[in-house]
């Protein structure tokens, strides 16, 4: 696959480091204010808005991809993960995504930060900015994102979000996932991923209407609730224009991976 | 009342006449003005027969209590709660009606503090809720407490400052009546319930906030549903995971916090502890039920006897002899028992949610203990705790199997976000009821998981006069916002009910319509207003409130009037069990028992359920009115009640 330096993938990652530094100040801020307003100078008899903070790092994973067609090796450091800081109605959301093979590059990229705010009992609405790479010899992009995450009926989670790029492309990704207890602590995760694209981007590798799905099921075993080591299979599958850029790269357009990895919550 | 106690005799003792055990030796500072500090109370620690220091009269004497972080011994591991004088529960504070007492809190923490007399009536700045009736007790602060106490029985103290009263700032408060107890006993002792968390209160919320279900370790699993199938048929299961799934809602959320991070405690000391009080066969024992727990409902019996309940948060009321009470928390209990043989015998308490149990033991010498009884399974919450009765349910008056909550109106559920209140099969009452028919096929489930018709088995048909109680009433169309995540569609008196997981194994459980007061001058006036409060929550995000708001969202008090009856009416619309408590006058219950409502400073509002109460405002002030489960009220699950007089005024 593509390289890319490691510089971007440091990049990325300093965005993220200030990202949360961010967060954390405006979050501070927020509570100095709000402790201001308490009428007749009496304490609140309650804290109910603290400002609180959540990072999943849903996936962290060695995955070891065995091609169908392709001639490419296949071990890699996956991740991603999210994360909120904020009340209960507004808050900051982060997510990042990413693939790193083991000699140090950094094939993809995505990181997300979006306001998002509670519409529903189990919605939150969402916008904001997002940076992807999907290419390690590609170029990166910024987009505007819409979206939404929330509990859908049934227990599905979900993140669907639209991106408009700087360059006035529009794309979809929907995101799926169910949590199905098989004991109290051996918990298998499903997970569906759908990319869809309203405009080639021929840089970038995509076609026009669906790009690739993925699909992938995850066994963990939740030690804590926040450490949970997990095995898995996952699935990802390209199609149309996205599928020919890929065969053009010399890549495979059917992809099987093993993958090996820890779920850590803070 | 097939259960009364036969013992209705007035031939009373007064305190300082009577030999009674198990209250501190010394630690009863009350009168002789002694602080003391010792590691353990003796309540809590004492096996042998002590003579109670009782109350004195000498009101010139004031009390002192220290509040600090103290280096305890606490079930068998070394640990920092925050304590009064040095003890887990504080001491035991033992005064007498119409006493005008004093009591210095002299604050040793590195934050504001406070305690709050718990269901005792005091002017307002006297009740102790920093944020609504003072500023707290600041820093290396001592506050003086002084008040007149117009009443008599079974209370409590506890802080109410952030998370101190779960770091273990609570204790018992007795008052002795001037008129003796219409009922006679031997000895007494107290007990009072508490959960404990090694961690620190405030990471345990903040878990929460992060995942709900953190500690819920009876959820449901694969293990179940093969279970569950090979019981009901896979259709009926299938269809029940379906309607919990679609709600986006657990069965077994029962509690929040469970014993996987809390130790259960019985005065201070866990099951292995095994807190002891001794008797002799044939005496009667008036045990003090106190709850103290945080977050935490506790099931009470005492295998082999049986325990006639005389008051009920202090008051009293007509005896009930019952074999197992829920004691929500906040709440007090007073039972009498009388153990006739020489066996030892367990106070067992186990939590709401099964996950756990406080238990002491009854003996006739230290040493000496009973087996633990066998371990319930947890229950489910059903579609009734969903708010989604028939409507048979709502009328409890037809010992008929229509009660059995409606499977099929899962259907008519409308989340907030879905928005499209149409309700098919709402119009008419019969056709809900009737869609309650269809759906019980559907509702079978296991009988140790859920006790189908925990009202039939109470005894409700030995009771008449308990159908009485308020008519269900369908949700109106506000669903309140993306602050609540369910809403009762048809919210009906359960009353008579003694609870989620009670009432199956032909026991004799105590239910509210059991609660009658004693005095025949019962509360009387016709409210001139009513004020309806949702209790509601968003499960996934912890929010907590009234209307789908929380306090910060609503500071504006609720304005009572003063000396006017006012009616509340409590619709639950989430699926938990929330006791309420309002500060500074006394909520009298509307139970269907007329003139016989017992007055109540704590009412559990059950999941689903409709419950009213009148209260009238004799205190000019401003009162908390919150839910006791501690994090829930942390989380924005208070109100402030503002009762002025005609002027308007509020004094402060």
């Amino acid at each position: 696959m593509i390289t890319s330096s490691n510089k971007k993938y440091r990049a990325c990652h300093a965005t993220f480091l200030l990202a949360c530094k961010l967060l954390a100040s405006m979050a501070l801020m927020t509570s100095l204010v709000k402790a201001e307003v308490t009428p007749e100078e009496l304490p609140s008899p309650v804290e109910d808005s603290a400002v609180r903070s959540f990072l999943l790092i849903d996936q962290l994973e060695h995955t070891t991809t065995r091609y169908t067609g392709g001639d490419k090796d296949g071990d890699a450091v996956r991740f991603n993960t999210s994360g909120w800081i904020g009340g209960d109605y507004n808050r900051l959301w982060l997510y990042t995504e990413g693939t790193k093979v083991y000699d140090g590059k950094l094939e993809d990229a995505d990181v997300q930060l979006l306001y998002g705010r509670l519409i529903a009992p189990f919605w939150d609405l969402q916008a904001g900015l997002r940076y992807a790479k999907p290419l390690s010899d590609g170029p990166s992009r910024s987009y505007a994102v819409f979206g939404v995450q929330g509990l859908a009926p049934y227990r599905f989670g979900v993140q669907a979000a639209t991106f408009l790029s700087e360059r006035g492309d529009i794309s979809a990704r929907a995101e799926l996932e169910y949590e199905l207890l098989l004991t109290q602590r051996w918990i298998l995760q499903p997970r569906l991923a759908v990319n869809y694209a309203l405009q080639e981007v021929r840089d970038q590798g995509i076609g026009r209407g669906l790009n690739d799905i993925e699909l992938g099921l995850r066994l963990r075993y939740e030690i804590k609730r926040e450490f949970a080591p997990y095995v898995g299979v996952s699935w990802q599958s390209s199609y149309g224009g996205t599928a020919d850029f890929a065969r053009d790269r010399g890549e495979d357009v059917n992809e099987w991976s093993l993958v090996t990895g820890v779920r850590l919550w803070f | 009342m097939k259960n009364s106690s036969p013992n209705k005799t007035r031939g009373i003792k007064s305190s300082q006449q009577y030999q009674r055990r198990h209250f501190l030796k010394t630690t009863v500072a009350v009168g002789a003005g002694l602080v003391l500090h010792r590691l353990s109370p003796a309540y809590a620690i004492d096996t042998e027969s002590t003579l109670i220091s009782s109350a004195s009269n000498n009101s010139t004497t004031a009390t002192d209590l220290v509040i600090a972080k103290h280096k305890l011994n606490i079930a068998g591991r070394v640990a920092m709660p925050t304590v009064v004088n040095g003890l887990l529960p504080g001491p035991i504070l033992r005064y007498r009606e119409g006493e005008t007492v004093t009591i210095r809190v002299t604050n040793q923490l590195q934050e504001t503090s406070s305690i709050h007399w718990h269901g005792l009536i005091v002017p307002e700045n006297m009740d102790g809720v920093p944020g609504v009736s003072f500023a707290g007790i600041r820093p290396g602060e001592t506050f003086t407490y002084q008040f007149k106490l117009h009443q008599s029985g079974t209370y409590w103290y506890h802080s109410h400052s952030g998370n101190q009263e779960q770091a273990g700032l609570y204790g018992p408060l007795i008052i002795d009546p001037i008129t003796p107890d219409p009922y006679s006993y031997d000895s007494e002792c107290i007990v009072m319930l508490s959960d404990w968390t090694f961690e620190d209160p405030a990471r345990v919320l903040a878990k929460m906030k992060k995942f709900g279900s953190y500690y819920n370790f009876n959820r449901r699993t694969m293990g179940d549903v093969f279970r569950d199938a090979n019981l009901n048929g896979w259709r009926s299961m299938i269809k029940d995971r379906m309607e919990w799934a679609k709600m986006r809602m657990d069965p077994t959320d029962i509690a929040d916090v469970t014993g996987f991070t809390y130790t259960y405690f019985l005065n201070g000391q866990s099951a292995d502890q095994n807190w002891t009080t001794l008797f002799k066969p044939g005496e009667r024992i008036r045990i003090r039920f106190i709850n103290a727990g945080a977050m935490t409902h506790f099931d009470v019996r005492i295998p082999g006897l049986k325990m006639t309940l005389v008051q009920a948060d202090g008051q009293n009321v007509e005896p009930v002899t019952v074999d197992e009470f829920r004691i929500a928390p906040a709440e007090t209990y007073d039972m009498i028992v009388q153990p006739q043989t020489e066996e030892a015998y367990t106070i067992f308490a186990e939590t709401m949610d099964r996950s756990g149990y406080a238990a002491g033991t009854l003996a006739l010498r230290s040493g000496l203990s009973a087996p633990i009884p066998a371990r319930r399974v947890r229950p489910l919450r059903t579609m009734a705790d969903m708010g989604m009765s028939g409507d048979a349910m709502g009328n409890m008056a037809m010992p008929s199997k229509d009660g059995i909550p409606s499977a099929d109106g899962m259907s008519e559920m409308e989340m907030p976000l879905d928005a499209t209140p149409t309700m098919s099969g709402m119009e008419s009452p019969a056709s809900k009821g009737d869609a309650g028919m269809d759906g019980m096929a559907g509702m079978e489930m296991p009988s140790d998981d859920m006790p189908a018709m925990p009202v039939m088995e109470n005894g409700l048909s030995t009771v008449p006069e308990k159908a009485e109680t308020i008519p269900a009433k369908p949700h109106g169309p506000d669903r309140h916002g993306p602050g609540n995540s369910t809403v009762a569609e048809m919210p009906v008196s359960r009353i008579n009910e003694p609870g989620s997981g009670l009432g199956d194994a032909g026991r004799r459980v105590l239910a509210y319509g059991d609660l009658r007061r004693l005095s025949a001058d019962g509360p009387e006036g016709t409210p001139e207003r009513e004020i309806e409060l949702h209790i509601t929550g968003n499960m996934e995000r912890q929010i907590w409130g009234f209307d789908g708001k929380k306090y910060s969202e609503a500071k504006e008090p609720i304005p009572f009037e003063y000396g006017k009856w006012l009616r509340i009416t409590f619709v639950n619309d989430t699926m938990m069990d929330h006791p309420m408590h309002l500060h500074g006058m006394w909520m009298v219950l509307n139970n269907g028992t007329g003139v016989k409502r017992p007055r109540k400073h704590t009412i559990n509002v059950k999941p689903g359920e409709r419950l009213s109460f009148d209260v009238k405002p004799d205190e000019i002030g401003k009162w908390a009115f919150h839910c006791h489960l501690l994090f829930h009220m942390e989380l924005g699950m208070l109100r402030v009640v503002s009762v002025t007089d005609q002027k308007g005024k509020v004094q402060s």
